[in-house]
């Protein structure tokens, strides 16, 4: 028998491929990965770049603490134009039931170690002083931060070749089959595990597997230093994320180091089109004034789309394939693809390596929801 | 002889004639760096029609407005080199 040429075979060059590159080949393994378009040209280009630790699960809570860990693990090595940056996320409540989930909030990171802080409406006033005087007031994590994510994208592809990662660039998958890889050009890549991290395309490689396309929304201003200082969402952004039906728009915007400002956000299933959607637009922009209303002097320069990997439980899908051991899964990611695309990594690489991960897998395992795809 | 406004520039008060751009403004006062790139480097209006973004100039404390596409008003104060 002819071993393998590869250890790893990784289909897809987003943020999730370059992140399990970048780990596969640090620990000593051949990898091979292939990617037809530029390096974080998916959903990768289009996101926030925010990196942030959730709490709507424990299992989202757990893989979004984590990686948070392991990108300030790399802090040290990050170049410049990864544009990193401590800008903190400041969850703004407009009234006293969003208070309410302030401090419930409060209690939840507290009691797991991570360091936030409520403001009452004087002092968010005063930390962001063209937020609407009305609100109520907010919840600081200083520890969140925000990233150029196609930059990062490329620099962990680029570590990944430095520990000899081989990349077929300009050249697509067309078949992923866990131990044989065939490529658009004719090429066939012999490896022990391949995985599939094409985000919103996974399905077309991996069938069978329910990841939809979200999309979303953004607009990008002209540069104004310092009138945003920190990655601002409304609470009710969670209930917007949360609704996994409708059509819902959210204030949430963030300061570029550059003095720009960043604005999003929607989430649209069945609009599988990249066009503008200028109904849904303005509604972006209504819900940012309504939060942030001098937001109405700033110049935009652009908008554009993206598409989230969406699943229905909200976790990302992370490990073997039930029926297919040798194909690995690193999807679904949606809106938190960048936070936890180092965590998808890592995971990945101890279930390949056999080691103990720092947290539990088994809520991101695709088995988990292998009953539905049987059945469906 | 036109009509002449008093228009302020980075705090000096100059005279116009009605109807004149920022932009004219600005270069009939020699002043040709409108703006800083994001290097620092001096940036001047190309286009003269609204498409560049080059000429942009802080106009009443609002940043970001197009001097080639802003008509000069009594009083206006009118900022340049910013970043």
């Amino acid at each position: 028998m002819i071993s393998p040429t590869f250890d790893v075979v990784i289909a897809g060059a987003g943020i999730v491929g370059a992140a399990c590159a970048a780990e596969f080949a640090q620990a000593g393994l051949r990898v091979a990965v292939v990617e037809p378009s530029p390096i974080g040209g998916g959903a990768t280009a289009a996101g926030m770049g925010h990196i942030v630790v959730m709490d709507d699960s424990e299992a989202q809570f757990a893989l979004t603490h984590y990686s948070q860990q392991l990108w300030n693990n790399l802090l040290p090595s990050l170049p410049d134009d990864v544009q990193f940056q401590r800008s903190g996320t400041l969850w703004i409540a407009e009234d006293d039931d969003e208070m309410a989930e302030v401090h419930r909030k409060y209690a939840y990171f507290t009691a797991r170690g991570v360091p936030v802080e409520v403001l009452d409406s004087p002092s968010l006033a005063q930390a962001e002083p063209n937020l609407s005087p009305t609100l109520a007031g907010g919840l600081l994590n200083p520890g969140d931060s925000v990233l150029y994510p196609p930059c990062a994208a490329r620099f962990l592809l680029e570590t990944a070749q430095r520990s000899h990662a081989v990349l077929f660039l300009a050249n697509r998958v067309q078949s992923l089959s866990g131990q044989s890889t065939t490529l658009d050009d004719g090429t066939t890549l012999s490896s022990a595990f391949s995985i599939n991290a094409t985000g919103t395309w996974a399905p077309s490689l991996t069938p069978g597997w329910n990841v939809r396309k979200r999309k979303g929304h953004l607009i990008i201003t002209d540069r104004y230093p310092g009138f945003v200082r920190h990655q601002l969402v409304e609470l009710g952004y969670l209930k917007s994320a949360h609704a996994n039906q409708s059509d819902s728009v959210a204030f949430n915007v963030q300061p570029r180091p550059n003095g720009q400002i960043l604005l999003g956000s929607s989430r649209q299933f069945g609009d599988d089109s990249s066009t503008i959607d200028s109904a849904i637009l303005d509604r972006m922009i209504a819900r940012a004034l309504h939060f942030m209303p001098s937001l109405a002097n700033l110049a935009a320069i652009r908008s554009w789309t993206g598409f989230r990997a969406a699943t229905p439980d909200k976790l990302p899908l992370i490990g073997p394939c039930p029926e297919n051991p040798s194909l690995l899964l690193a999807t679904g990611h949606e809106g938190l693809g960048i936070t936890t695309s180092l965590a998808t990594a890592r995971l990945l690489a101890d279930h390949v390596l056999g080691r103990t991960p720092a947290i539990p897998a088994s809520p991101y395992l695709p088995s988990r929801s292998y009953q539905e795809v049987i059945h469906a | 002889m036109p009509d002449m406004l008093t228009i302020s520039i980075n705090g000096s008060p100059v005279l116009v004639p009605q109807g004149a751009s920022v932009a004219v403004a600005l270069l009939s006062h020699q002043i040709f760096a409108f703006r800083r790139s994001i290097r620092g480097e001096p940036r001047g209006p190309v286009c003269g029609m609204g498409v560049c973004f080059e000429c942009r100039v802080t106009i009443d404390d609002i940043p970001h407005r197009l001097a080639c596409q802003t008509s000069c008003a009594q009083g206006m104060e009118v900022q340049t080199d910013a970043p």
